[in-house]
């Protein structure tokens, strides 16, 4: 099965990692990922923030690219699908024709997430499971925007999503109930305010401990840097030892698949998660 | 009277019309609070999510431009998506920050807009995708001239060293599109 792939900046750079078990987990289900053709930066919340018209403008130039490809098109990272879908939006709205964009709307947007726990996807993976993450207890973690607002991204169950918790059955992980799974942990202000992720995060750490869980699975690149690279410091802040990896979803599904090079991408890692698979005899 | 006062609370009626002009009326809001109770950082807002609906409402225009409040919103959309009156705060919350900008007063968290400022400079800069490594070295820059944090700057190589080991940081920027005509012309017709 064909479909375009938006993959957006930071894969290229400080997401290599999640890129890398996005284009290993795919091959194996059978899904081609097409990259979509001179992509370029959907503006993130920079845009949003400074100038409406580049929140608008550079996602709407890969839609009229992505429609010329004639197939529907995944985005692993919140923001960008968030901003494809707001531009989306504007392009269909009434007023949209005024934007002299190409786009009708021909092809649908996906958030990987969604699009690879569609039901038929889950079921071929079951048989396939090679090496089930036993035990393992993780709670979702699903940020922001890959949900809300739903009048943008059309999804219905924004408050309590529940298909990463789907996906962790079926790879053999045991998810766990928690209530901090769509909050946010600060996104873009991590460099300018590290402070304010400082609070996010040391939040979600103690709720996800509070839960049981062992780690924490994120389908957002934005999440897995807020919570991965800044550990050591909140640790040092709170006088605290944490220790919650934070793998992609994709990265589980590699592991439960057997893929041989799931520990090299885990290896890239701040928060090195070997110990706790070790652990738990999943490696 | 004290017309001092009178001065300050004068209401700048413009201010409602505009945000409704832009699709983001704030009339409907009856102040539930519903999007303050919601929002993750308030904790760090001078002034409260319903509050600044309030005073845009009430064309108290310097309050909500000048606050800080605008600039620590990360625009998760939580707020927007609990409004039982459709009120787009997030939505408003952006158009503030680039109204406040457009003005040209002071801005009370300077480095989050710098932050987005340098975010985008390096997206037209590199061509269309944004070079992570030239965002954060002319943040970084600025960071050092305006607001200089020796331990942050330390604390903050430290991680571009470990990122750098595991190849989650490069020094080379991503490839220039083809389009970059158009990527340009996108940047010029949005005034940047």
């Amino acid at each position: 099965m064909k479909v375009t792939y938006y993959p957006g900046c930071s894969l290229e750079g400080t997401a290599v990692d999640y890129a890398a078990s996005i284009a290993g987990v795919t091959s194996w289900l059978d899904v081609e990922l097409v990259e979509l053709f001179d992509w370029n930066c959907c503006g993130a919340s920079s845009a949003h923030s400074l100038n409406h018209h580049l929140a608008l403008h550079l996602p709407a130039r890969n839609l009229a690219l992505a429609e010329k490809a004639e197939r529907d098109m995944v985005a692993p990272c919140a923001l960008c699908f968030n901003r494809l879908k707001a531009a989306e939006k504007a392009l269909l709205s009434p007023e949209g024709e005024e934007l002299g964009i190409s786009y009708g709307g021909g092809i649908k947007i996906w958030d990987l997430l969604d699009y690879l726990t569609q039901t038929a996807f889950l079921e071929a993976l079951a048989p396939k499971m090679t090496a089930p993450l036993k035990n393992l207890q993780a709670v979702s973690y699903y940020g922001c925007l890959a949900a809300r607002p739903p009048a943008v991204t059309g999804k219905t169950d924004y408050e309590n999503p529940q298909n990463m918790e789907r996906l962790l059955k079926v790879v053999g992980a045991s998810p766990l109930d928690w209530s901090f799974k769509t909050d946010c942990c600060g996104a873009g202000l991590a460099v300018a305010r590290p402070d304010i992720i400082d609070t996010l995060v040391h939040r979600l750490y103690e709720r996800a401990l509070a839960a049981g869980a062992e780690c924490f699975v994120v389908s957002c690149q934005m999440c897995q840097a807020n919570l991965d690279l800044s550990q050591e410091r909140i640790s040092r802040k709170f006088g605290q030892d944490y220790y919650l990896p934070v793998f992609y979803f994709t990265e589980l599904i590699a592991l439960a698949l057997g893929h041989p090079e799931a520990p090299k991408w885990l290896a890239q890692h701040l928060v090195d998660p070997m110990p706790l698979l070790k652990m738990k005899g999943l490696v | 009277m004290d017309n001092k006062v009178n001065q300050l609370m004068r209401p700048q009626i413009s201010l409602a019309k505009q945000l409704t002009d832009a699709s983001l009326a704030v009339s409907s809001c009856f102040s539930c609070k519903k999007c303050s109770g919601g929002c993750p950082l308030t904790f760090a807002m001078d002034v409260l999510p319903h509050q600044i609906i309030r005073l845009a409402l009430l064309g108290q225009e310097d309050q909500v431009l000048g606050s800080g409040a605008i600039w620590v919103c990360s625009g998760c959309q939580t707020c927007t998506t609990r409004c039982p009156n459709g009120v787009d705060i997030a939505g408003v919350m952006d158009w503030l920050k680039e109204e406040a900008v457009r003005r040209g007063g002071t801005i009370p968290d300077e480095e989050v807009w710098a932050f987005h400022h340098f975010f985008l400079e390096s997206i037209r800069a590199a061509g269309g995708r944004l070079s992570e490594t030239r965002l954060l070295r002319r943040y970084s820059l600025y960071k050092m001239r305006r607001h200089p944090n020796l331990a942050e700057l330390k604390q903050n190589l430290q991680l571009g060293w470990k990122l750098w080991k595991r190849r989650r940081m490069r020094l080379s920027g991503p490839p220039a599109l083809r389009g970059q005509a158009q990527i340009k012309e996108i940047f010029r017709t949005g005034d940047f």
